[in-house]
């Protein structure tokens, strides 16, 4: 008998999660990632909390996290401003008003998620709408889409997410807005180079030689085979949105100065290290977090690149 | 050739026209006259100043329409042909604050900007590509491996604590460096080390894996395989062959990085006090000054469409294999 190898038929899917899974390295961050978001959809859990005992107790509304805090650290415990590091029940340490930097740099990770997703929530939909549209129906709105995205890629990134912002104002959904309408070129761009190339592949003329209109042929043939894409962008471009928020909130244009962020907070930081003695824990807290994050982010993603789609280049 | 040009230059035309328009947009019809002069005035203004300043700076004329002007200038004295006129013959106008001519600031930030990107971009070009090559010739082992979880660190950690620690370390504690200012002429050299410092390392994280990635594909070619079948040695592979051949996609990068060296580096310059054009847009964003902002959008974009028209006319120049189209 021949011993022929016979591979079982895997789904696309199927055969990257396969290939990610014998990459060591990346399922450490994929690990990583993992706790972020479980710490940051905790952030989201609300909870009543009581502050004080007896009669004096008030309740107030907070999120799991908040009631962990409490619960481990004290509400009640009025600590002094700087307290450095492993003093007391502040693992990190506290700021300038006594609030516990770990609190902080555990609250950054809801911002953090809240800036990804709403993100991605603007510009995956934008860029995979006109990507279609242009690299399917060519002609006159391939052109005006086209037009349209490169006038914009004229614009240095940094220059127009400024100028966004200071029409718009400071918070968090302007950011995230302002970060959608800039990264949804480069996904629109994948898009309609990939949407033109399968619109000539054997399946979609097929598909169109069997009668199939427009609509059935983007949704059922078209999209599926470009959401490997979308997501490798996603994944890659998270580490971005997060260090421009870094940036921007310096600048004094990202979020608002009460939302707890890592931009903010390492803008906090940056007058404290000059201090004597040095306040190094509350950049180090924000500083870590983001980067621990960013680059899980980054080491992820290129696994998934190479898993998905190796061919694939992005930079 | 002559043709392909003119073509290319044609076509970065209404890119450029775009840009005007998305600007006028953003910065004359999505934030109304009024919000403006208040974000200008204070909270505390009249309603007679406020109306005063909408007056003098033309505000309230009509988008596109002045109905007060008389003759053919009701089409042509409107805030839209203003706006255009404004950028494209690159009359700024002054800055909210203290009144200088924007264009002037702009042609005098330049200077200490180019004094602090072109030796960051040079340096990081030398340092980066040096670099890789040493990376690609030890492909394969854990030098290179490790090369490249350096290189992911790198690029993993803000710019903000790249500028803050290099500031503490390097000048605050081993006083090395002057901290924060700048002095023209050759003084200048003694305020601009640190932060060029500070920048070529936060850029080699980058540069180091693109520039190997490039070189590592160009190592599989055929060409290659040729030259070891013909007994060459894998160093003069490495450094004639293939590095010449990996220039076109790092030329990409690097000619549409030329541009933007005149536009300065916001944080760099902002937080060692050099006074050039990303300091100048930083002070923009704390004023809330729309005027230097759509100046700067714009002349950014500028840059950009030269830049990436320098970057396809230099490709044909290099490689004979890109056909003009």
């Amino acid at each position: 008998m021949n011993e022929t190898q016979v591979m079982e038929a895997r789904s696309l899917w199927a055969e990257a999660w396969h290939r990610l899974r014998r990459n060591r390295v990346a399922m450490v961050c994929l690990a990583i990632i993992v706790v972020y978001l479980v710490i940051g959809l905790m952030d989201f859990i609300p909870v009543r909390q009581t502050l004080g005992s007896g009669d004096s107790a008030t309740h107030r509304w907070g999120t799991l996290v908040d009631w962990i805090f409490l619960k481990v650290v004290g509400a009640t415990d009025k600590a002094e401003s700087y307290s450095p590091p492993l003093r007391g029940r502040h693992v990190m340490g506290t700021d300038i008003l006594g609030v516990d930097v770990l609190y902080k740099a555990v609250k950054g990770v809801r911002t953090a998620m809240i800036l990804g997703g709403l993100t991605a929530a603007i510009y995956i939909p934008l860029g995979l709408l006109f990507g279609i549209i242009a690299g399917y129906f060519g002609k006159f709105i391939d052109d005006a889409i086209v037009y349209i995205y490169s006038t914009l890629a004229c614009i240095p990134g940094i220059l127009l997410l400024i100028a966004l912002m200071s029409v718009m104002g400071k918070g968090l959904v302007q950011l995230c807005i302002a970060m959608g309408v800039t990264s949804w070129v480069g996904l629109c761009r994948l898009m309609r180079g990939e949407t033109l190339k399968l619109r000539e592949s054997d399946y979609v003329l097929a598909a169109r030689a069997l009668g199939a209109g427009w609509p059935r042929i983007i949704f059922r043939h078209i999209l599926p085979n470009l959401f490997h894409i979308v997501i490798i962008t996603f994944t890659l471009g998270f580490s971005g949105i997060i260090l421009s928020e870094a940036v921007l909130s310096y600048i004094g244009i990202g979020v608002e100065a009460t939302t707890i962020s890592w931009g903010t907070m390492i803008s906090e930081a940056r007058m404290e290290l000059s201090r004597d003695p040095s306040v190094w824990w509350h950049l180090t807290a924000a500083a870590g977090a983001l980067f621990v994050l960013v680059l899980a982010f980054n080491v992820f993603g290129d696994a998934l690149r190479d898993a998905l789609d190796p061919k694939l280049r992005t930079e | 050739m002559m043709a392909y040009i003119i073509r290319r230059v044609l076509y970065t035309i209404p890119l450029v026209l775009g840009v005007c328009v998305f600007t006028f947009l953003l910065f004359d019809v999505a934030f109304p006259p009024k919000a403006r002069a208040v974000q200008e005035l204070g909270r505390h203004a009249n309603e007679k100043q406020i109306q005063n300043l909408i007056h003098t700076r033309g505000w309230d004329k009509g988008l596109f329409w002045h109905g007060e002007a008389k003759g053919f200038e009701r089409l042509t004295d409107t805030r839209f042909v203003n706006h255009m006129k404004k950028l494209l013959l690159f009359r700024f106008g002054r800055t909210q604050k203290t009144h200088e001519e924007i264009g002037r600031k702009i042609r005098e930030g330049m200077v200490p900007s180019l004094t602090l990107t072109v030796p960051i971009f040079v340096l990081g070009l030398v340092v980066g590509i040096c670099l890789s090559l040493g990376v690609a010739y030890f492909r394969a082992t854990y030098l290179d491996l490790g090369a490249v979880v350096v290189c992911v660190g790198f690029m993993s950690i803000s710019i903000l604590v790249y500028i803050i620690a290099g500031q503490l370390l390097l000048a605050q504690y081993m006083r090395s460096f002057p901290i924060y200012g700048y002095a023209g002429g050759a003084h200048a050299a003694r305020f601009l080390i640190l932060p060029i410092l500070i920048a070529v390392v936060k850029g080699l994280g980058g540069d180091v894996r693109f520039y190997r990635t490039i070189l590592l594909e160009e190592i599989t070619r055929d060409y290659v395989r040729t030259a070891r079948a013909k007994g060459l040695g894998e160093r003069l592979i490495l450094f004639k062959h293939v590095l010449k051949n990996a220039m076109i996609p790092v030329l990409t990068r690097t000619v549409l990085a030329i541009p933007f060296l005149f536009m300065g580096s916001l944080l760099l310059e902002n937080f060692f006090g050099i006074p050039g054009l990303g300091n100048m847009t930083v002070e923009a964003v704390a004023n809330g000054d729309t005027q230097v902002m759509a100046a700067m959008v714009y002349l950014g974009a500028l840059l950009f469409a030269l830049g990436n028209l320098l970057t396809d006319i230099s490709y044909t120049l290099v490689d004979p294999r890109v056909r003009l189209r």
